[in-house]
């Protein structure tokens, strides 16, 4: 189930004060896309100030990272299989889309690996 | 002295020439016997053969030599070298490693290489087979596309260090030990300015071997090829659809592992080498058809 993670990654981000100091010089926003349900994330200084979900009005946003619900369900696995492991290795399989000015993931690359692999540890409990 | 702790490793400093040029690499060995040639991967050094180099057993029948390629690790570049771009190519590389081979007077050494490494060994399959005994190709392919703009690897608004270090995470398996893990990326982290993105002109251009592969002899010289189902710059299939154009290579899908099994996880990839060299201390490794495990 991907229903609710992006909902909780603030929470996990703000909470990993290793992750915030390596952010430390990004700021961003950035669209997030799991299955048709975007959410905007807003980063200042490496925290996550604010988590918007879709659908948006004329959204603004430097990159957005677009994959299937499947995707997703993959990547955030304990032990993801082959080609959903990684970002890098679900834009190779096709299964995720980075879109837009690249330049702050690329030179985040580990924050935002990081960052989107926290619900991998942290599963949603079933309500 | 005596009661040190030190690991049966022993590094120097060679002097030779590549090419026209004078080189210093650095070259370490451990182990007596037949000589095992290793070829770190794009972007690293030797230290990724660490493993190899203090493994008792192997070590009683091999003679393991990890060499640092010119720019990596503690080899220096070349004189000069702030005046162009680095690039690998195919002769640079197949010039480096047959330097050292006369250099040490390694008399038919096995060969085994990793990424790069695992492509110069078809290289050396198709140019100079008749000079080694076997040939190991790790996360072995006849050619890759680059599958993200490689300019992001060196530029001045992106740390190297920082994003060939996160680049090539993801490219080891999620079971891999943690300490493990974060040596091999460490590795990448320390990479010279460029070097990663000038060995990937090899990978991704210059060594492309698609066309010349039928000039490999297995019978000549064994090739083993084996590769980790996590492995997503140089696929299983990549392998596959590569030892299918060779008559008599050997694959082996090795499971929990990525691009870097050497380095990444060593236990779970030595249990996957042992068998293949002993199958070269045998002697008795050139079987005539192709043989492929399941994944």
């Amino acid at each position: 189930m991907t229903t609710g993670v992006i909902d909780r990654l603030a929470e996990l981000a703000n909470a990993d004060a290793w992750l915030v100091e390596r952010g430390r010089f990004l700021d961003v926003a950035f669209l997030i896309e799991v299955g048709d349900m975007p959410y905007l994330v807003r980063i200042r200084r490496g925290r996550i100030e604010a988590i918007e979900r879709g659908p948006h009005v004329m959204p603004r946003w430097t990159f957005a990272l677009r994959a299937p619900h499947e995707a997703w369900a993959k990547f955030w696995q304990p032990v993801p299989p082959p080609g959903f492991h990684d970002l890098i290795a679900m834009i190779k399989v096709g299964a995720l889309r980075l879109e837009g000015d690249q330049q702050p993931f690329m030179a985040n690359l580990r924050y935002f690996k990081d960052l989107l692999a926290l619900p991998r540890s942290n599963p949603v409990r079933p309500a | 002295m005596s009661d040190a702790p030190y690991e049966p490793i022993v590094g120097r400093y060679l002097r030779l020439a590549i090419g026209d040029q004078p080189h210093r690499l650095y070259v370490e060995e451990a182990g007596e016997g037949i000589p095992l040639l290793c070829l770190h991967t794009a972007g690293a050094d030797s230290r990724q053969y660490r493993a190899l180099l203090n493994d008792a057993e192997i070590l009683g029948r091999f003679r393991v030599i990890a060499f640092d390629l010119p720019w990596h690790g503690k080899s220096s570049p070349p004189a000069g070298w702030q005046k162009a771009e680095y690039k690998l190519t195919a002769r640079a590389y197949v010039e480096t490693i047959m330097a050292v081979v006369r250099a040490l007077d390694l008399d038919k050494p096995a060969v085994i290489g990793c990424s790069i490494g695992g492509r110069a060994v078809l290289h050396l399959a198709i140019e100079q087979a008749d000079k080694f005994r076997a040939l190991i190709g790790l996360e072995s392919g006849a050619h890759a596309d680059p599958y993200y703009d490689l300019g992001w690897l060196h530029r001045p608004d992106v740390h190297g260090g920082e994003v060939c270090g996160a680049m090539i995470s993801g490219l080891i398996a999620p079971t891999a030990p943690e300490a493990d893990r974060w040596e091999t990326i460490w590795h990448y982290m320390q990479g010279g300015p460029g070097i990663f993105k000038g060995d990937l002109y090899y990978y991704t251009s210059d060594g492309d071997v698609r066309t010349r592969l039928a000039r490999i002899d297995t019978g000549l010289c064994p090739l083993f090829l084996l590769t980790g189902e996590y492995d997503y710059s140089c696929t299983p299939d990549d392998t596959r659809a590569l030892a299918r154009q060779i008559a008599g290579a050997q694959v082996t899908v090795m499971e929990g592992l990525g691009h870097f099994p050497v380095s990444e996880d060593p236990q779970r990839f030595l249990a996957y080498l042992r068998p293949v060299l002993a199958a070269i201390l045998e002697g008795a490794a050139a079987p005539q058809t192709p043989r492929s495990s399941q994944p």
